[in-house]
């Protein structure tokens, strides 16, 4: 094969994917900018430009900076928790645990489970009055309390749901890091009298650091981007205590009909994407070498 | 296998009873679901051991709404979705791993962008790209912005690159063309890295909701995810038993399948992490 008929080749091959890419990836993002800068076109009134009006208002809608700061708060209750957790469970399975199958089932179920069924069945768990919480607690003797129905618990009550779903997930990749570990680090470090706790922080986890730094961005994407939850239990109440920023641009899009001011919604959610992108390609760039 | 570092005596204990607190706690969500949809509504708050077990339930939410027809919209979608990915992520990985050509490392940044930029989050713009193109509201338009994956190139290009170049030569010097070496040399070694991207999609897709819920209207094109939600929001009078049960229900084959094969499960998505 000739140089250019490789070239040739190698395009062709390429095409199909790069066609849709460009038009649900690139394109949208681009027409996403532009279409920030217009306005939302009403009835017989076309898009008009409008500069920057749409990010003025943005700045001065109080419900977009709840909804990003729920959002941080919402991605700092769940990232660490859940990460540790995962750390955890791994560990466990990994080691000589009794009855670890079953427990290595029991901790990766939820992932399998659609967000939307188990939104449901949370739901349930919450329901004041009647659900298996409030059964619990009232049992205990504490006063009846409406967990999603309150501002101050209902985006803990999501956060609960958002641990219980990832955490298994992020075992299996922890999992498949210890057991691609050799055996030989361990004894090494046990004839040099390291403690157990010792060897975990100063051989284990930074060898787990490519697998943690993997699991973080995942993690990071997911509390952007997952917000199936929201729509089922809670529908961004009480009083917005628990809209996320794609929710509550899922509200102004397709329940508002605001297209132009979910466009600017969304530059800031593609902004916050783009850091997380950016951050791991810094990080990675410096801290995977020794892998 | 035992482990240096396994832990001994009391502490071997006290893991060993956290493990299982942790488990059954991980647990409790679905045995609560599973409780509360075997047994008539009265029992669904009251957790009595003579509770009679009953599968009325499932049998009302399955009238109540139409599942069948969910059901079979979320198999064409997630069987249509998996056959345009396994072809267009197996010509694009191709590609990047065996072939030299200008803009490569552009191209394959530019497909890299969607690992971070889904199509879940461009919701606003896909929206109207479905509408210009007059498919709002069919099985297509939620499958297409997910036809090519990053994810996919990604994994299967890091397959393709571990296979030995020389397989490769020697299918060329028998007068195999470059789809006839992908199609015999590639496609077969690469098979444990398709079954693991076909269950991280299926999984995926069979669970999606969001982009489903807002490009779709209709019974006619309504996965099952969006279904069991218009069905739960809807029907008043809430009866925890029946909507539990449509949950379990809408769930069965993929937590079905799960059981049946989780060996695969965890091993693909071990797989599909590692990169």
């Amino acid at each position: 094969m000739t140089r250019t008929t490789q070239w040739l080749y190698a395009w062709l091959l390429l095409l199909p994917s790069m066609a849709l890419l460009v038009l649900f990836t690139h394109y949208p993002v681009i027409a996403n900018l532009w279409h920030s800068f217009l306005s939302t076109p009403k009835g017989s009134r076309p898009a008009v430009w409008v500069g920057t009006d749409n990010y003025a208002q943005l700045a001065e809608d109080p419900i977009f900076w709840q909804a990003l700061s729920n959002n941080l708060w919402y991605a700092l209750g769940t990232i660490p928790v859940s990460i540790a957790l995962a750390l955890l469970m791994a560990a466990w399975v990994h080691g000589k645990v009794a009855g670890r199958g079953f427990l290595r089932l029991a901790y990766f179920t939820p992932t399998v489970l659609p967000m939307i069924a188990v939104a449901n069945i949370w739901l349930f768990f919450y329901t004041p009055e009647y659900g298996l919480l409030e059964q619990v607690t009232k049992g205990m003797g504490f006063a009846s309390h409406n967990w999603l129905g309150s501002k101050s618990t209902a985006l803990v009550c999501l956060m609960v749901v958002t641990i219980w779903k990832e955490a298994g997930f992020f075992m299996v990749f922890y999992l498949a890091a210890l057991q691609s570990m050799s055996p030989h680090l361990a004894e090494a470090a046990a004839i040099e009298g390291a403690s157990r706790w010792t060897f975990f922080r100063r051989v284990t986890f930074p060898l787990l650091m490519p697998v943690t730094l993997f699991v973080l961005v995942n993690a990071v994407i997911n509390a952007f981007r997952l917000v199936d939850h929201i729509v089922v239990m809670t529908r961004g109440g009480p009083d917005n205590a628990t809209a996320l920023l794609l929710y509550y641009i899922y509200e102004i899009g397709f329940r508002f009909w605001d297209s132009a001011y979910a466009a600017a919604l969304t530059m800031v959610l593609l902004a916050i994407l783009g850091l997380a992108a950016l951050l791991q390609f810094l990080v990675l760039e410096r801290r995977t070498h020794y892998q | 296998m035992t482990h240096v570092y396994d832990s001994t005596g009391w502490v071997r204990g006290l893991e060993t009873v956290a493990a299982w607190l942790l488990g059954f706690l991980w647990v409790l969500p679905l045995l609560y679901a599973f409780w509360t949809a075997f047994h008539p509504a009265e029992f669904s708050t009251r957790l009595a051991l003579d509770a009679p077990l009953t599968l009325e339930n499932f049998v009302k939410a399955w009238h109540a709404a139409p599942f069948a027809r969910y059901f079979i919209n979320t198999v064409i979608l997630v069987t249509m979705v998996l056959a345009a990915q396994l072809v267009l992520v197996t010509l694009a990985a191709y590609a990047f791993a065996r072939f030299e050509f200008p803009g490569r490392g552009v191209l394959f940044a530019l497909v890299l962008v969607q690992l971070m930029i889904m199509p879940d989050v461009l919701i606003v713009e896909n929206y109207r790209t479905m509408t210009f193109l007059g498919i709002k509201d069919t099985i297509l338009a939620i499958g297409l912005p997910y036809m090519a994956s990053a994810f996919g190139i990604f994994l299967l290009r890091q397959t393709f690159k571990t296979i030995p170049r020389e397989l490769d030569e020697a299918a060329r010097v028998e007068g195999c063309s470059p789809l006839q070496v992908l199609w015999r040399v590639y496609v077969p070694l690469a098979r444990p890295t398709y079954l693991a991207y076909a269950l991280v999609s299926v999984s995926y897709h069979w669970n999606n909701f969001l982009w489903p819920l807002i490009i779709t209207n209709s019974v006619e094109s309504r996965p099952v995810t969006v279904g069991l939600q218009v069905f739960a929001s809807t029907d008043q009078g809430i009866d925890w038993s029946i909507i539990t049960a449509a949950t379990l229900l809408t769930t069965a084959p993929l937590l079905v399948g799960f059981l049946l094969f989780q060996r695969q499960f965890v091993a693909s998505f071990m797989r599909a992490g590692i990169r």
